[in-house]
């Protein structure tokens, strides 16, 4: 019983990486995820990743900052301290919209960093959880769970065979934290 | 991933949409008659300043398109750039036709009230500051306010300016598009970078006239008021109305099966900007409303006072409703911005809010308050107050005329892409 538990196959070209994924699909093998130092466009729909959920996130701090900061000034400047302003009434709305859109604004940044954080689980201090430490540098990296997949030799060959430069069979699935 | 797009299909202009076009323009010539026989001089002459502002926006706005892309060195829009190309060759036409409205509207006059509300010979456009002896101390139409802004609102100078900036624009877009069909012919760079100075020049001179050219044509209409947010306001709902009209004419092409390399891709990127500059729109409109309700100065607040009039108030914030709500909740997710039923939609709903606009910017400050149906009877108080048959067949002439005119010069065009374009495999493989 073989202790590798994912099979990694590194490119140096991102062509070559999209050519290796077609290959995977087309012999029905899983690929668990795919590592690339930068954005490459239509891989999500290839791969069949879900669309992200982070403008959800995003409206919802949005509304949150929102309500937040209009309460807030509907307190002090209406309720608690109404002060005579120009002789404008003090429930002014035309007002509190800079505010609000400000927070809102305010809100939606903060809130959408913290679950990126969250999702990615990244956070300032902690060690990220990579991989292959190359897949941040010059490297295109396809992920394979070994557990199921098998025999790893033809998943080895089939990634080769696609121009893949070099293939791993890693015994842990983070190299970040050695 | 190979091409296989043929450029070269020319598109014709025939069939359905010539008469269609033509019919408009019918529509609207009846209106314009219509409006004058029956005595509404001022409010038909108030109308076609509208159209005519809003064609000639239009136009620009295709002009301002190209160069953006051009400075940017955007890829992503390379295969749409002869549609703005086309409306960039509307350019002088529309200008030419705002001119002569302006001309006329000095020129011919009408008894009626001057501010004082004296009885006087008053021109037709612009009647605050072009009346004869507003400028003369001792004249009845005489007016202080008027008189010490004489040096800079003349008619000699105001023709004069609205002349260069037009001859700037469209001299400008006309070279863009004659680069490009250069390009077509010869290929290489030095189209590209010829397009891409002319682009930086006529950014430029955009960014510094076109406020002016706003608060010349518009907001001297109301000439004893001003507003420095009043320029880029414009801008805002020129940029707006603009793109919304692209994207209306690339989905037209596109569902008659022309230019079927412009995907769901490219018109995600025009709902965007859509979207985005609408939310810009918003943002100038309230600037000025917000600096003008809370120092409450009484010249300044003058120019709200008669929007909030009740003929006007439903108007009023039904402008800010269409043209903020709809982008918001309509454009807002990505869905809707890729589904091209959706999209058209929001562009003729914006289309429209933008006419209201400039018909909110124009009408309260010249006509004031007129029953929708004039001649007709019509309540006074009645929520279709001020709109009638008039306001909307004269709309639907320019409309029409504007189509005509730009299906016109698209044909011309030998073929619908920049086939030369060396960001165009960007283009054709645009993904969001």
């Amino acid at each position: 019983m073989s202790s590798t538990k994912y099979i990694l196959g590194l490119f140096d070209d991102p062509d070559e990486m999209m050519h290796g994924i077609d290959e995977l699909q087309k012999n029905s093998i899983p690929i668990y995820d795919v590592y690339t130092p930068m954005p490459i466009h239509g891989i999500e729909r290839k791969l069949g990743i879900k669309e992200s959920r982070l403008g959800y996130a995003a409206f919802m701090f949005g509304c949150l900052g929102g309500t937040t900061i209009f309460s807030m000034a509907y307190y002090m400047l209406v309720h608690d301290w109404p002060m005579n302003i120009g002789g404008k009434p003090a429930f002014a709305i035309p007002d509190f919209v800079p505010i609000t859109f400000e927070w809102t604004v305010l809100f939606t940044a903060f809130g959408m960093t913290a679950t990126f954080f969250y999702a990615t689980h990244l956070f300032p201090g902690r060690t990220p959880r990579v991989m292959d430490l190359r897949a941040t540098d010059d490297r295109f990296v396809i992920a394979i769970d070994a557990k199921g997949n098998i025999p790893h030799e033809d998943i080895t060959n089939l990634l080769k065979k696609a121009g893949a430069v070099e293939v791993k069979h890693n015994d842990r699935k983070y190299v970040s934290y050695e | 991933m190979k091409t296989s797009h043929s450029f070269d299909e020319r598109f014709e202009f025939r069939g359905k949409a010539k008469t269609w076009s033509l019919v408009m323009i019918a529509i609207g010539l009846i209106g314009i008659a219509w409006g004058f026989l029956s005595g509404s001089g001022e409010r038909t002459f108030s109308n076609l300043l509208l159209m005519g502002y809003y064609i000639t926006c239009v136009s620009i706005c295709g002009v301002f398109f190209c160069a953006v892309q051009y400075v940017a060195q955007a890829g992503w829009s390379a295969s749409i750039l002869r549609i703005p190309q086309a409306f960039a060759g509307v350019l002088p036409k529309a200008a030419v036709i705002l001119l002569v409205i302006i001309c006329a509207g000095l020129y011919f006059t009408h008894p009626g009230l001057n501010v004082d509300g004296k009885q006087t010979i008053l021109p037709y456009l612009y009647k605050e500051w072009s009346l004869k002896g507003v400028t003369t101390p001792g004249d009845p139409n005489y007016n202080d306010i008027i008189a010490g802004k004489s040096g800079f609102l003349n008619i000699p100078f105001f023709l004069i300016r609205l002349v260069t900036y037009l001859a700037c624009y469209s001299g400008l877009g006309w070279l863009l598009v004659k680069y490009s069909n250069n390009e077509d012919e010869l290929g290489g760079m030095l189209n590209y970078n010829k397009s891409f100075k002319v682009s930086v020049i006529f950014l430029v001179i955009f960014g510094f006239t076109i406020p002016l050219f706003a608060f010349d044509t518009i907001m001297s209409l109301e000439a004893h008021w001003f507003s420095t947010m009043f320029g880029w306001y414009n801008f805002a709902a020129l940029w707006v109305s603009g793109m919304a009209t692209i994207t209306l004419t690339l989905i037209y092409l596109k569902e008659n099966g022309r230019i079927r390399w412009v995907t769901e891709d490219h018109l995600h990127n025009m709902g965007q900007l859509i979207f985005g500059f609408s939310i810009f729109w918003t943002y100038l409109w309230f600037a000025q409303f917000l600096l003008t309700w809370y120092a409450n100065i009484p010249e300044e607040a003058a120019y709200f006072y008669k929007r909030w009039e009740p003929e006007f108030k439903p108007w009023f914030w039904l402008n800010i409703i269409i043209n903020f709500a709809t982008p918001l909740l309509v454009l807002m997710s990505r869905d809707s911005k890729r589904m091209i039923t959706v999209l058209k939609t929001a562009c003729v709903i914006l289309i429209c809010g933008h006419w209201l606009d400039y018909w909110q910017m124009i009408m309260p400050g010249t006509i004031g308050p007129q029953s929708s149906f004039f001649g007709l009877g019509g309540s006074k108080s009645s929520f279709l107050f001020g709109i009638g048959p008039l306001e909307i067949a004269i709309f639907i002439g320019f409309a029409g005329l504007f189509m005509f005119m730009m299906l016109t010069a698209l044909s011309k065009f030998k073929s619908l892409a920049p086939k030369k374009h060396p960001l165009l495999e960007e283009s054709l493989h645009h993904h969001i």
